[in-house]
């Protein structure tokens, strides 16, 4: 195992290095600490190297992330695992607001509460957040999943595409043309899989399923003539 | 952009330390604004009148003079101290003879702060030159909040750099900006309250003076602040017994909190946190927007808006 110590070593060395690291040598293994919460460590990685960061991060942690694995011991600023592409992001702690946004791809889990905006704009990423989400999460969400084992704030899901929506406790509102879905066996199979995945022993079907009325302009056929 | 932070002391056993644990805070905040910085601390109380700090542009202002002006006129002149160009008076009378006595008779000195415990420092500069100009990591108190400046809707000068005053032991210090503030400016002017400046986050202050004047408590101005301020805004607030923050509906200004036995700390960015005591064992938590949290000596509150 590698490690850096962010309170000695500079940022862009622990980035360059990461991006640098030989996976056919021993470089899959790698620490940081003392992350103080500087922000864009671990971003644009793009091998399957796992980095463990040991306390809480500033803002872009683990950003554009592609197959690493990337474990923050503590609470991430805002937009962690932003456009992620694959590979997974483990917050232990809490995430600030944007998480996961515009992700394409990957495993993004949060073990505590994620605040406003979570997934938003979200393109094929997969999210499961163990506590409560903010406001307006998943706005314009496009593809992947949003799991949410807590309570999702105001304006879930407003002016989402197709996006899948799970939630277990309430939710304080829907956003526009955001509404809720029946719970076929398709949904319980793909809950179950991504709580598996996130470590979370709970029951699937006490979630519900929230998703796309497809009512908004950009829905109906008779507007694609306006592009 | 702009930062903020704000440091409540629960153990009196620190306030020998509060400017070597809040020095770091400002100056970690830099980035977010290196044009200005200010800081109001709290602490060396005075019951028996009013805690003025007075600021002059002149680096070679007679201070000595207006004290002993001062003085003359009231006969109230408990003691004074010298710090950079800035003077801190004590005078045992009613606080708003005194200020009309300096706004008459020494129109060229700024007022900064007014109150029991509350004194305004600030100025243009990098953070780390503000606070060295003042010597903030020796001072002593029980809190302090701060702020560092990246001017967007007014020029950079010490007028425009936060703290603002707003009203005895009150200040603001603002991350955001306010859509709305030159209609407001105007209709508070139109109810008797001044302004130095074209700056949106005065207006913010003056807003608090104007509703607290009209006996609302702070909770019940910040309630109103939440419904007639446009804009996006993450505020802290300074009163003579703790902080108070609070965010806008939606958010759009970042705040991270820290707790532990021993403080309340906030900021902007968790950054700001991270040289604090104990600050790896602290409850660390983003306040949640258009909530008012509120530290103070009889406790914490939080209430929805």
């Amino acid at each position: 195992m590698k490690t850096y110590d962010l309170s000695s070593d500079s940022l862009r060395e622990l980035n360059q290095a990461l991006h640098d690291a030989d996976i056919t040598a021993s470089e899959r293994e790698w620490r940081v600490a003392n992350p103080n919460g500087a922000h864009n460590i671990a971003c644009g990685l793009n091998d399957a190297i796992s980095v463990d960061i040991d306390g809480h991060a500033g803002y872009y942690c683990a950003g554009m992330n592609q197959k690493a694995n990337v474990t923050v011991h503590g609470n991430v600023g805002v937009g962690v695992a932003e456009n992620m592409m694959s590979g997974m992001v483990h917050v232990k702690g809490d995430a600030s607001q944007s998480a996961g946004a515009t992700a394409h791809g990957g495993l993004l889990v949060v073990d505590g509460n994620a605040s406003a905006r979570c997934g938003i704009s979200m393109k094929g990423v997969d999210i499961v957040v163990k506590g409560n989400i903010g406001p307006m999460s998943a706005f314009m969400g496009q593809s992947g999943c949003l799991v949410v084992c807590g309570d999702a704030g105001e304006a879930l899901g407003d002016s989402i595409y197709e996006a899948h929506i799970y939630v277990k406790g309430s939710v304080t509102s829907l956003g526009a043309d955001c509404i809720e879905k029946e719970m076929r066996q398709e949904h319980l199979d793909e809950v179950s899989d991504l709580l598996k995945r996130a470590g979370v022993e709970t029951d699937p079907a006490a979630f519900k399923r929230y998703g796309s009325a497809r009512q908004l302009y950009n829905f109906k056929v008779d507007n694609a003539s306006a592009y | 952009m702009c930062g903020i932070v704000g440091l409540y002391l629960k153990n009196p056993e620190l306030e020998s330390r509060l400017g070597e644990l809040f020095e770091p805070m400002l100056i970690a905040m830099t980035d977010r604004g290196p044009d200005s910085a200010g800081f109001a601390v709290y602490g060396d109380e005075y019951d028996a009148g009013v805690k003025l700090t007075l600021q002059s542009d002149d680096a070679d202002y007679d201070w000595q003079a207006l004290a002993d002006r001062l003085e003359a006129a009231f006969g109230s002149l408990d003691s004074w101290f010298q710090n950079a160009n800035v003077a801190v008076l004590k005078l045992a009378s009613e606080e708003k003879q005194v200020l009309s006595w300096v706004a008459e008779n020494a129109p060229d000195v700024r007022v900064m702060s007014a109150g029991q415990s509350i004194e305004i420092l600030k100025g243009v500069g990098l953070p780390t030159e503000v606070a060295a100009r003042y010597n903030l990591k020796s001072m002593r108190g029980s809190h302090a909040i701060g702020h560092t400046r990246m001017a967007t809707e007014s020029a950079v000068t010490l007028q425009g750099s936060h703290p603002f005053s707003t009203g005895l032991d009150l200040c603001l210090v603002h991350n955001g900006s306010l859509s709305n503030h030159n209609r407001l400016r105007d209709k508070l002017k139109r109810q008797g309250i001044s302004f130095q400046t074209d700056n949106d986050s005065e207006v913010a202050a003056g807003y608090l003076t104007w509703r607290m004047a009209k006996g609302e408590t702070l909770n019940q101005a910040l309630k109103s602040a939440l419904k007639d301020l446009d804009g996006f805004f993450t505020f802290t607030i300074g009163t003579r017994d703790g902080f108070a923050v609070v965010r806008d509906p939606i958010s759009c200004k970042p705040a991270v909190i820290a707790e532990t036995d021993d403080y309340v700390a906030m900021a902007s960015e968790y950054r700001a946190l991270a040289d604090l005591p104990g600050i790896k064992e602290a409850k660390v938590w983003e306040p949640e927007p258009a909530k008012i949290y509120v530290w103070e000596r009889d406790g914490a509150k939080v209430e929805a808006a």
